[in-house]
């Protein structure tokens, strides 16, 4: 990083009232919020139903559900997140989940993959997936009167992509999404199969995340967040140490003290995601007092009213695809 | 109880009958176009908007057919953000149990009942149609004389999680999975269960499953023959004949007198059949590139070629797979005795939905002899022009309807099933 500045993102996990905690992250000036999921277990509403929910009630904040490749169908898949970014006008992200969990697999009648075999399912769906975003071109739709054409033939494109566990034809059934691909997120261990926009890493303590960081950028992550687990809660004695097997760094004390924190991680990564240990006590606080803490600071990067959630973290637009390869189909 | 008539829009989102050259037509991938109709029906006290499904965008000839409205948004994500949006209307997800996963699926309209408040619905479809199954991982691995035994098998295993009774384990060769609720209950709930089918196959699982059914029965005399054989299978079933709420497709054309009705509708349905669109349509039959033939003029000259039509335009009805050759012979014979152009002819012989045209007055007295007599309990409105023909219906046909006796004037409930009066 150049200049020290920091986007905090927030996890909202939880089946409660998800459009009152996402507008007051929204008016915190969180940059996005994530949802976590899982096939099995909860009680937990389906991530990207949330995210959804909530996309007609903001305006500025990311929106990013987690959505699980190993029990997915990867066109459905496309197209709720497709989707999602036409309905927040280019705010979603997806955080890919890849649960290889004997319960997971058992929801589709399927039973757990080796470690290669993930890899491998990670890869191709996630690749499958941007393809499937770039299967329209950006001006496929020309409302062509004269010769009675709604589209462009030449700009919707079959992916034709071919797996080792699955094959797809195209193209999705959606245009492109407004941000071009929705923000991909994954955590560093699944940076290789991913190839994410933004890499999220723990780690053991504070050198620990730095080193991470490190790596992350070295293979080639655009972007890369720390997972802060906070609890702003009196009672506990104040520290920072890392808590196997979340494996994320874990703050316990004041809200001055997590500015501290915070303002130390800027020069190593360039976002957070904070998890809140309790989102009823934490949420407040963080959104009262930390956030505008960084913000009198300089250090806050807030997104405006509008913004695309690319262009609230910098990335660029990218070229489709079949853009890229001269239009050929 | 009094006839009580009940309306849904069924908003596909693609194909030929919006008129998308029209300027007033609203973008069809933006969502403020769905919230404005969502919140249209709500002012004209609806009962549900329905999205469509299309998993495969339609093709001619191998390139994507360039002529209709094309794109459109995966249902249970932009009914989650409808919900956000919207506070009474019912909200109707068409999935089919092909290429979807039970467990899942079960959970997504769960989440969107839970999320809206108690307003989903499913519109159970099924397919066999493997160029759709190009798409997913399993390809088309449904056998078409199975496919609703696959949906019954899916149905019950979605109704077993939505019970929320505890693990749900069904190993068949048709449906595989080992799951549990993850999803609160909603205020009604589960979602209402709609289906559209209207093969016998489908007949007996709207009679064994539905809550509402969505059939192509439109017309009246077919639509108290269709009221009649459901009715049959409920009580085959040991279900009331009121346990199911019968609410078919329609289109409506309003005019200010019968006359400018009519002519409307003939105007909408020029447009809607372009003579590019009827030379596509030909070109589906024939089988090859009729670009070079001129749509005013006679039908092309040369032969089809053989085997069965193209499935890749998505419109075929499995009665019209079949047969091919002999209904291109019967159009030749058509064209010729009555001369008519490729435009014409094909004018002439697409099928034509039910429409009800004339005055709202007109109309009104239609639909309250539909429904005073039990042959519906409602129609699904695909509009042809968004947003103006569907304010057409709220704002002038409603209020008929409210004199009659045979509308609501407020929502008296929150939920799509009190809104369709289910038990």
């Amino acid at each position: 990083m150049t200049s020290r500045s920091l986007h905090v993102a927030v996890e909202l996990d939880g089946d409660g009232a998800v459009a009152d905690v996402v507008t007051a992250a929204e008016r915190g000036g969180f940059t996005f919020v994530t949802f976590d999921d899982a096939p099995a277990g909860g009680p937990r509403i389906e991530a990207t139903t949330r995210a959804a929910y909530v996309s007609t009630l903001t305006d500025r904040i990311g929106l990013a559900p987690t959505a699980n490749v190993t029990t997915a169908e990867p066109f459905h898949l496309a197209a709720q997140l497709a989707s999602l970014d036409h309905a927040s006008h280019g705010r979603a992200a997806w955080v890919v989940g890849a649960d290889d969990s004997a319960e997971a697999l058992a929801t589709i009648g399927g039973s757990r993959l080796d470690p290669d075999a993930l890899h491998h399912e990670v890869a191709e769906v996630v690749e499958v997936v941007r393809r499937l975003w770039d299967s329209w071109d950006d001006d496929a739709v020309i409302k062509d009167v004269a010769t009675g054409r709604y589209l462009d033939p030449d700009k919707v494109h079959h992916v034709d992509f071919s797996g080792t566990r699955f094959s797809v034809k195209g193209p999705l059934i959606t245009p492109r999404p407004p941000q071009g691909r929705p923000v991909v997120l994954a955590p560093d261990s699944l940076a290789e199969a991913a190839r994410p926009d933004v890499v999220l890493v723990g780690g053991a303590g504070l050198d620990d995340v730095r080193n991470r960081a490190r790596r992350a950028r070295d293979t080639g992550a655009p972007l890369v967040f720390a997972e802060v687990e906070v609890r702003l809660g009196a009672g506990e004695p104040p520290g920072t140490r890392g808590r196997p097997p979340g494996d994320r760094l874990r703050y316990t004390g004041s809200a001055l003290g997590l500015t501290e924190l915070l303002g130390w991680l800027a020069t190593s990564v360039d976002g957070v995601r904070l998890h809140p240990a309790d989102l009823a006590t934490d949420l407040p606080v963080l959104a009262g007092e930390v956030l505008p803490a960084l913000r009198t600071e300089g250090l806050l990067v807030s997104p405006a009213p509008g913004a695309t959630l690319r262009g609230s973290l910098g990335l660029a637009r990218p070229e489709s695809l079949f853009a890229a390869a001269g239009g050929a189909a | 109880m009094t006839a009580r008539l009940h309306l849904g829009v069924f908003y596909t989102g693609v194909g030929p009958q919006f008129l998308w050259d029209d300027p007033s037509n609203a973008p069809h991938t933006e969502i403020e176009t769905y919230v404005s109709v969502a919140r249209t029906l709500e002012r004209g006290l609806f009962d549900a908007f329905f999205l469509g499904e299309g998993l495969r965008v339609r093709e001619n000839r191998g390139r994507v057919h360039a002529l209709d409205v094309a794109g459109r948004p995966d249902a249970i994500t932009q009914l989650s953000a409808l919900a956000g949006a919207t506070t009474r209307i019912g909200l109707v997800a068409t999935q089919n149990t092909t290429y979807n996963f039970p467990a899942d699926l079960a959970r997504r309209l769960s989440s969107l009942d839970f999320l809206s408040g108690g307003r989903a619905g499913w519109n159970i479809v099924t397919t066999d149609n493997a160029w759709t199954g190009a798409n997913f991982r399993r390809g088309g691995w449904l056998a078409h004389d199975r496919r609703y035994e696959r949906a019954e098998q899916f149905v019950e295993a979605a109704l077993a999680l939505w019970s929320g009774t505890g693990l749900v384990a069904r190993h068949t060769d048709l449906v595989s999975l080992r799951a549990t609720q993850t999803v609160p209950p909603s205020p009604q709930g589960r979602p209402v269960l709609f289906q559209a089918g209207d093969s016998p196959g489908g007949r007996e699982l709207a009679a064994k499953y539905a809550d509402v059914v969505f059939s192509a029965n439109t017309g009246y005399d077919k639509a108290v023959a269709y009221a009649d054989d459901l009715r049959a299978r409920l009580a085959r079933h040991g279900r009331p004949a009121d346990a199911v709420r019968i609410l078919p497709g329609a289109t409506v054309v309003l005019g200010d007198t019968p006359a400018d009705a009519a002519e409307r509708a003939e105007d909408i349905r020029r447009r809607q059949i372009t003579p590019q669109r009827a030379l596509a349509f030909l070109e589906q039959y024939w089988g090859q590139d009729l670009s070079a033939y001129d749509p005013h003029g006679p039908l092309p000259d040369v032969e089809p070629i053989e085997g069965e039509l193209d499935p890749s335009r998505g419109t075929i009805s499995i009665a019209d797979r079949t047969g091919k050759l002999d209904r291109i012979r019967r159009w030749r014979e058509l064209a010729e005795a009555k001369n008519l152009s490729i435009h014409q002819l094909v004018l002439e012989v697409q099928p034509r939905q039910h429409g009800f045209v004339g005055t709202p007055g007109q109309v009104a007295d239609e639909w309250a002899r539909y429904v005073r007599t039990r042959a519906v309990d409602g129609f699904n409105l695909s509009p042809h022009l968004v947003p103006a023909a569907l304010d057409d219906v709220v704002d002038r046909l409603v209020p008929e309807l409210q004199d009659r006796g045979v509308y609501r004037t407020e929502y008296e409930g929150t939920t799509l099933r009190e809104h369709l009066g289910l038990p």
